[in-house]
This record gives structure tokens, C-alpha cells and sequence, in this order.
């Protein structure tokens, strides 16, 4: 599948997504989901730099982003779909029954956020939309890297903090 | 050796614990002339990165040295330069590039453009077959 990976990452575009992500999976397109930064030139700028010249941002709203899903898989180039937060990803998946999968790649803290991994912190109302989100089907996993082990959502919020 | 005192000429962020490393070399070398603050990013987001360095802006350092050019700590220096114009962010730090602005007696907004040039000067290969 072209879309290789749809990822929570509240910064967004950076190393661990750029290279270690990008380089094993061989990305070439990532579609950055975030009404903020869809909508500020400066911001868009600010990401691109953080690309290698062999790879595409692309910026889309939840509108955009899910008006033009069915066009990013079907397009040849492996591609990620990143989102900096957990509602931004729910609202996609609300659209988009064809998300099966989401990667938990980074939540810092925050007050209100409880420690749920070395890289993962939630609040209550993050862990509700989670659940809901897995209660409609999607497999949720906890993984900063690829060579890290894919931590479950239930085993995550049953408190390990070993990955 | 101990600690240089008054605030930094300029801010080392860096990725987990990349800038400790690398000033804690540079302090070995230069001592106190490498009068750097060091942020790291373990934990944080962009925000709470751009929180971490906006302490030192308050003072007035006006100069960042980051690592990866495309990494949170690079995005997040970039970010403020948005309020803060006249903030200097080089990235691809390298130990001699620290050491060339700690010796620098120039502004450090000047110090750490040249430092930046001549520290690319100082990538060598060596050795090996063709």
C-alpha cells in the first residue's frame, strides 16, 4: 500500500519521521493533516526545509485531506499521513473507514497528560478518543521507530512504560 | 574547571543528549570560552522546545545551534525566529564549529556566520580505495 503509515506526531514533520521512518519505508510524500498549518504560507515553508529534495509535503485541511485520500493511495510513491494530534486523526478516520491502522508516534507532555510510554503522554480525553477510535476497528499501536516494538493500545493504557 | 558565569553567547539544542555531549567536549577544549546554554528535546513537542529556548532569548542570546536540519530542534529555533528576527540559527553543529565561535571575539551574530563557514571547511575523508 502506497500510504504506508497514518501517524500522530505532535512535531510534526522532524528526525524521527523524516529519517527514520523515511529512509527504511522509502518515502517520498508526506501529507501533513493540520488546518493551522494548511493555512499559513510561513508555516509551510518552515516544513518543507525539513524534507530532502527527493521528497513532497504535502498540506491539506481534514477536508482536503479527506476529499483527496483515495488520489494519495493510489498514488505509486510510499507516502505518510501525519496528524500533531489525536483529534485531528479522529476526524479523518470518521470520514475515512479505509484508515485500518493508526501509528502513535509521539505525544508529549502536557499538563493533564499522564505518562503512558517514554514518548507517549495523554489525557483523559485523548485515552476516551482513542478507545473510541479502536472501538470502530482501527488497530492502534504505540511506535516511536521502526525498530522499536509496537506497543498495543490496551497494553499502553494498562501503564507499561517499558518501550 | 569551573562553570562560566553570565548568560551564554549562544544557546547548543539538540536531540536527546547531544548538546550536553557536545559542550561538555567543547568546555574540555576551550573551557570557559565555550559559554554555551544547552537545551535538549527529550520529552518535549515543538512547543515546549520553543518554551525551553524562549528563556534564553529573554536574556538575549540571540544565536541557536541545532543539529538536524530537519528536526524538531531546527523547526522549533526556526519558529522564533518569526518574533525574534534578529536570531542567528545554524544547524549541523559540530565540535569545530562551537570552538571557532567560542574563540570568535566578534558579535556572536557575526562569530557564529563565520564559525559556520569555516566549520564546513573542516569535513575531511581520508583514506580508502576508490
Amino acid at each position: 500500500m502506497p500510504l504506508d503509515l497514518h501517524r500522530i506526531d505532535d512535531r510534526l514533520i522532524h528526525g524521527q519521521v523524516v529519517v527514520g521512518w523515511g529512509q527504511p519505508l522509502e518515502l517520498r510524500v508526506i501529507v501533513l493533516v493540520d488546518d493551522e498549518v494548511a493555512g499559513s504560507e510561513w508555516e509551510q515553508d518552515l516544513y518543507r526545509m525539513g524534507v530532502p529534495p527527493d521528497m513532497t509535503v504535502v498540506f491539506c485541511t481534514v477536508a482536503d485531506a479527506v476529499a483527496q485520500h483515495a488520489t494519495f493511495v493510489a498514488d505509486a510513491r510510499h507516502a505518510m499521513l501525519l496528524t500533531g494530534d489525536i483529534d485531528t486523526m479522529a476526524r479523518l478516520c470518521a470520514e475515512l473507514p479505509a484508515i485500518r491502522r493508526v501509528n502513535l508516534g509521539g505525544i508529549h507532555h502536557k499538563p493533564g497528560r499522564h505518562q503512558r510510554l517514554r514518548y507517549v503522554f495523554l489525557a483523559d480525553d485523548e485515552e476516551q478518543a482513542l478507545r473510541a477510535l479502536a472501538g470502530r476497528g482501527v488497530e492502534i499501536t504505540a511506535q516511536d521507530l521502526p525498530s522499536a516494538r509496537p506497543v498495543p493500545l490496551a497494553e499502553l493504557l494498562a501503564g507499561a512504560t517499558s518501550a | 574547571m569551573s562553570d562560566p558565569v553570565g548568560v551564554p553567547r549562544a544557546v547548543v539544542l539538540g536531540h536527546a543528549g547531544f548538546a550536553a555531549g557536545i559542550v561538555g567536549a567543547a568546555r574540555a577544549i576551550a573551557g570557559e570560552a565555550a559559554h554555551f546554554a544547552v537545551v535538549s528535546n527529550e520529552g518535549l513537542d515543538t512547543a515546549g522546545i520553543e518554551a525551553a529556548l524562549g528563556g534564553w532569548l529573554a536574556q538575549g542570546v540571540r544565536v541557536i545551534f541545532t543539529d538536524l536540519p530537519a528536526g524538531s530542534t531546527t523547526m522549533a529555533a526556526r519558529r522564533l525566529q518569526r518574533t525574534t528576527p534578529e536570531l542567528v540559527v545554524i544547524t549541523g553543529t559540530s565540535l569545530p564549529l562551537l570552538l571557532d565561535f567560542a574563540f570568535s571575539d566578534a558579535p556572536p551574530a557575526i562569530a557564529a556566520r563565520d564559525a559556520a563557514d569555516r566549520a564546513k571547511l573542516a569535513i575531511m575523508v581520508t583514506g580508502g580505495s576508490a
